[in-house]
């Protein structure tokens, strides 16, 4: 989980490129997204998925050549490299919208304490694992980040550092 | 408010001027159109009994008479982030156009740089520069926020940067808003006055002259650079134009800037400057209310 390098490292498209046998390849993002959310694969078309650190995915829409070594390229992601990949809140946020399953809506109270980071115990019929958590904003559902369902408890997974008392 | 009296000889109603640099400033909130439009977030506001006051120089700005932004849910969502009305001037002023490849030189906190993401509609590529690891890692957090995936951050000192990162290609545009003596957020922040020194202002206008003459390096012919302080010292505005005219092929131009404002100066104490910073445009408080600003307007001439 070290983060001390500060280079990002394209993703390789397919197992056939793959020269680090634990970096995930293009093709395995894709599959996650649609396998786990059923998000299609063409919502990531034109963007580039970047490992810095072990296992931890950006993804950006330039093309800067590989390896780039800077602070920041576009967004944090998604968490691989461990047995359950765990996307970033700010990937459900943005890319949310076109998930349709394990999608669990809080109502507003629900929302609240999720945000704060607290867990809470809730019925859930579906898969355990992560989870899009989304609730009612301007009259509509929205994703706001994710939480993890296990023994009937939805745990948030708001960082620290991004919990806020709403 | 003592540092100010300089100013006396160049700031027409200086009485007003002083007035309301004693006024708190309410807050004001940006949309961020890349995840949000302008009337989902009224009705995020209404709905978490959030007054909001609109803005009538840019529909997607509201000022907060009562609340700070931060604990709600639009700000949560990222659809809302927290800059004054006359940091939003910069960025529209540069225009850039969906797909360019622009510089944010000092980047940090990243309000002007997510702004010039949503402009593109998130977009071609903004590099977002800064020389301070703590100011970039705020840069990050609001980057990621708002949902920039267009934004590449680089930790360097302006006056050096470099383009390899980047394969060497130069940029469309450049937003070159530099560290400055922050005179015009003394509204903001009423002690931003306690620590001036002439000495200060002179130093970093050093700095603001290899930063902005690196910009104008950087950019293709044809290229548009955006020069802003918020501050108004000569010698950290017209000055620096002053310099940077004389080092480099770039002219200042003139731009409509839909909000009340004085000229930029040609003469100060016993130095000229070049008639074409006159094109800069210098925003009092008392003008429209707001902090005080100054903005110009750089061309790259086409090859």
């Amino acid at each position: 989980m070290s983060d001390q390098s500060t280079e990002f490292t394209r993703l390789p498209e397919t197992d056939e490129e793959r020269e680090d046998p634990e970096r995930a390849t293009r093709e395995e993002v894709l599959d996650f997204w649609t396998e786990r959310f059923g998000v299609p694969p063409e919502t990531f078309e034109g963007y580039t998925f970047w490992e810095r650190g072990a296992g931890k995915l950006w993804l950006y829409q330039g093309t800067p050549p590989s390896p780039v070594d800077i602070e920041g390229l576009g967004m944090t992601f998604l968490r691989t490299r461990q047995e359950h990949w765990k996307p970033t809140l700010e990937a459900v946020q943005r890319f949310g919208e076109h998930a349709s399953q394990n999608v669990i809506h809080l109502d507003e109270d629900a929302a609240r304490a999720f945000v704060a980071g607290e867990d809470q115990e809730l019925d859930w019929d579906g898969d355990w694992g992560y989870l899009v958590v989304t609730h009612d904003l301007a009259g509509e559902a929205e994703p706001v980040g994710v939480g993890l369902y296990v023994y009937g408890e939805l745990r948030s997974q708001v960082p620290k550092g991004r919990r806020r008392e709403v | 408010m003592e540092p100010l009296d300089r100013y006396r000889p160049i700031i027409d109603d200086f009485e007003a001027f002083i007035d309301a640099c004693e006024r708190p400033l309410p807050s004001a909130v940006r949309v961020n159109t890349i995840k949000a439009t302008v009337e989902r977030v009224r009705t995020a506001l209404a709905e978490a009994d959030i007054a909001y006051e609109p803005v009538d120089w840019h529909d997607g700005l509201f000022v907060l008479p009562e609340d700070s932004p931060g604990a709600n849910w639009p700000y949560f969502h990222g659809w809302i982030h927290g800059q004054e009305e006359v940091s939003v001037i910069p960025a529209t002023v540069l225009d850039p156009q969906p797909g360019e490849r622009l510089w944010d030189a000092c980047a940090a906190p990243g309000s002007k740089t997510t702004q010039l993401a949503a402009l593109m509609e998130d977009t071609g590529e903004v590099v977002a520069t800064d020389n301070n690891l703590g100011r970039i890692s705020a840069l990050r957090t609001n980057t990621e926020r708002l949902g920039a995936t267009t934004v590449a951050v680089t930790h360097e000192d302006g006056r050096n940067h470099s383009l390899k990162p980047f394969g060497g290609e130069g940029y469309d545009r450049a937003l070159v808003d530099v560290p400055c003596s922050c005179e015009g957020t003394i509204r903001k922040n009423p002690d931003t006055l306690e620590d001036w020194t002439l000495s200060h202002v002179e130093g970093i206008s050093g700095v603001q002259k290899g930063i902005l003459k690196r910009a104008v390096e950087v950019t293709e012919p044809g290229g548009t650079v955006v020069y802003s302080t918020c501050t108004f010292a000569p010698e950290e505005n017209e000055a620096v134009l002053d310099y940077v005219l004389g080092e480099t092929a770039c002219e200042i131009v003139d731009y409509d800037l839909p909000l009340d404002h004085a000229p930029g100066i040609t003469e100060w104490q016993d130095e000229t400057f070049d008639p074409s910073v006159a094109d800069a445009k210098r925003i009092y408080p008392h003008h429209n209310d707001t902090g005080g600003f100054f903005c110009a307007k750089l061309e790259v001439p086409a090859e």
